[in-house]
């Protein structure tokens, strides 16, 4: 339902079905999100309400008043503030601008309208930033009348270049505002067809800035922004090959029977599709394949001279006799990542029905024909990039690591054994501000090892780094195979003689490494320098973190309180604490 | 398209946007008689008309409805008015 292409229509008219079905969903998490009127907004909430749950964000609204967008956020609103949004989101758009140039105007003047209309929207957008949460505003569509046609595009005083000059101002602001995110309307417009965009019955009327047939694909493009900053995006991109990465059947027709490449116009659909896959690689998604093939045969459709991607691009390559749901639940083995987090493209409509009703809940790309592939699954906001680390652009290789490190594990018949002969190094230090970006990254993307699944905006990480109350750790960890990166963080409050963990994470490319072993000690060293007697914890309870249910007890904590799905554990500081940690050699950084 | 037919399509749509299998209108429901039909709620009934009829509504068309039976004489003008047309 809620896949690109969808169909807005039965979305729009069965808004209120569709939310009572999804508010079943388990594992939402709560956010509040403020919208800031340029024009009606009644509708784009009803409607973001829907794509939101169904990326499992539960949202509770503050709604702006009509058309004062501007006031709401740039004078001091009580409101607004009591409301303590976790995000806003400004819905303008052209209906907004009141400086356009009137055509034949002169170039000063032209320039100074356009000043004073940045202005406006900068004072607008900047009052929104100082909140202190994630912004989303939306760009410019373009103009429904051209006075001077073609020359709008080029003149001083043309409108299109206006809007294309003040999109561009924009996407400049962005750039240098990191919590500022851009809805592109602009884009959308296009892409939906500005004529029933701009159609002026809906804002004559009733003041709608767009079709509210078009709302549908608004909200999922703003739902996409906000599930990616909340860290729901999708993780793994799982292909499959025969029909889907190139044409024929590798089987049966050979390397050299398939089609792929310029030569012929089928092929260019497939090579289109692999250079997709290529570039999401390259921006951190994990590529994987499940297909029904012997494995050799299988690799040997990427030797094809006009193929893209290497059988090393995948992070995952499974290609045998049984079924799909099979390989998929081994595939979330092998990369210890929740099926959830998961895409699934394949051509046979049998194989996409039997994995949409597996329960192991990959969303399923939709077919039409090879040449759309690519596109229907960009458009669906899978992979939506709202943040580009450097973690990002080096994930795929990591991952490879791990595999190598798996071959190794069964050379050791002593896990310890094996431990140690990984020469692990840990680099522990507090949240310096060169590493908040993957600090936060890491506290929204982790639901496996996350007691609290507690989350936090870059802002919250920065002001506990500056406070005193709190213990805060973060590690790297690297061994013989190469550096994970940052992968564990842990905030504690300190009160009286009792520091509380409100947090404790671990990316799971590191798991069983001793790895919380040694930032429990780290943590006792600090707290007992801040004269702290004891610690506490909480674990409480969701789908996905089962994995960290014993970690405290395991930890040698003791359980003293338990209600509903929250158990609360103690630890008290032995005068002679003997350091848990015995295979990770700790660095300070 | 008889009017009864069109009551009876109407009446889908209302079932489907304020998610009540039972509801039924007549010529004379209008926005008193609904509690959730707001302002908000009329435009998406008569986007969602346009849609299944495939016809229409312009600024004036829309400006002074009063109740259903009014909705469903205006579907049936615009559909015969595009009769016209295609003619």
């Amino acid at each position: 339902m809620f896949s690109y292409p969808f169909d807005s229509s039965s979305i729009m008219l069965k808004k209120r079905s569709l939310k009572r079905e999804l508010l079943k969903k388990e594992g939402l998490i709560e956010k509040r999100i403020a919208i800031l009127s340029g024009t009606t907004i009644g509708e784009v909430k009803n409607i973001l309400e829907l794509f939101l749950l169904d990326s499992g964000i539960k949202p509770e609204f503050f709604e702006g008043e009509y058309g004062r967008y501007y006031e709401d956020l740039v004078f001091e609103n009580t409101e607004l503030r009591e409301f303590e949004p976790d995000i806003i989101y400004i819905h303008t758009g052209i209906h907004n601008i009141s400086n356009f140039p009137v055509a034949g105007s002169d170039e000063q003047t032209a320039k100074g309208l356009f000043l004073a209309e940045w202005n406006r929207f900068e004072e607008a957008i900047s009052s929104a930033v100082a909140y202190g949460c994630p912004v989303v505003a939306n760009n410019f569509e373009y103009p429904a009348v051209r006075v001077l046609g073609n020359r709008e595009n080029y003149d001083v005083s043309g409108k299109v270049r206006f809007i294309n000059e003040l999109n561009l101002k924009l996407a400049d602001f962005a750039r240098l505002n990191e919590g500022l995110f851009i809805n592109d309307i602009n884009y959308l417009s296009a892409l939906y067809g500005l004529e029933k965009w701009s159609d002026p019955t809906y804002y004559n009327s009733y003041k709608y800035g767009l079709n509210p047939d078009a709302i549908p694909l608004l909200c999922h493009s703003v739902s996409s922004i906000i599930k990616s900053i909340f860290g729901r995006n999708k993780k793994v991109l799982l292909l499959d090959l025969d029909n889907t990465l190139w044409g024929g059947v590798i089987g049966d027709d050979g390397v050299d029977g398939i089609e792929l490449g310029i030569e012929n116009p089928s092929g260019i659909a497939y090579s289109d599709l692999q250079r997709y896959a290529k570039e999401l690689k390259g921006i951190g998604v994990l590529l994987g394949v499940v297909s029904k093939n012997e494995e050799g045969t299988a690799k040997s459709g990427f030797d094809h001279p006009s193929a893209i991607l290497s059988a090393d691009d995948f992070s995952v390559f499974i290609a045998n006799w049984e079924d799909k749901a099979s390989n998929i639940k081994r595939a979330a083995e092998i990369l210890n990542l929740g099926s959830d987090s998961f895409v699934f493209a394949d051509d046979n409509p049998a194989e996409r029905e039997l994995v949409e009703h597996s329960g192991l809940g990959v969303a399923v790309a939709k077919y039409t024909v090879p040449e759309r592939f690519a596109e229907n699954i960009s458009r669906s906001g899978y992979f939506e990039a709202t943040s580009m680390s450097e973690e990002d652009l080096i994930r795929a290789e990591m991952y490879s690591q791990n595999a190598m490190r798996e071959s190794e594990k069964s050379r050791f018949s002593d896990y310890g054994e094996y431990l140690s002969s990984l020469e692990m190094k840990a680099g522990v230090g507090t949240f310096a501000e060169r590493k908040q970006k993957r600090i936060t990254q890491l506290i929204n993307k982790t639901n496996q090892f996350n007691p609290t699944t507690r989350r936090y905006t870059e802002d919250e990480i920065s002001e506990i780094e500056v406070d005193e109350n709190y213990i805060k750790i973060s590690a790297r960890l690297e061994d013989k195979f190469g550096d994970n990166g940052i992968v564990c963080a842990l905030i504690a409050k300190c009160r009286d003689k009792t520091a509380t963990i409100e947090l404790f994470v671990m990316s799971c490319r590191v798991f069983k490494r001793d790895l919380e072993k040694a930032v429990f000690d780290k943590l006792v060293e600090t707290a007992v320098s801040k004269g702290i007697e004891a610690i506490e914890a909480s674990y409480i309870r969701t789908p996905k973190n089962g994995f960290v249910e014993t970690l405290y007890p395991d930890l040698g904590f003791l359980l003293f309180d338990e209600s509903g799905e929250e158990k609360k554990y103690r630890y008290e500081i032995e005068k002679d604490y003997l350091k848990k940690n015995k295979h990770i050699e700790v660095m300070d950084e | 398209m008889n009017r009864e037919k069109i009551f009876l399509t109407v009446n889908e749509i209302f079932r489907e946007i304020f998610d009540d299998p039972e509801l039924s209108v007549t010529d004379k429901t209008d926005a008193n008689d609904i509690e959730d039909w707001d302002s908000l709620e009329q435009i998406n009934l008569l986007v969602a008309m346009e849609k299944k009829f495939l016809i229409k509504f312009s600024v004036d068309d829309v400006e002074n409805l009063q109740n259903v039976g009014e909705t469903v004489d205006l579907i049936i003008r615009k559909i015969e008015e595009k009769g016209d047309e295609q003619l």
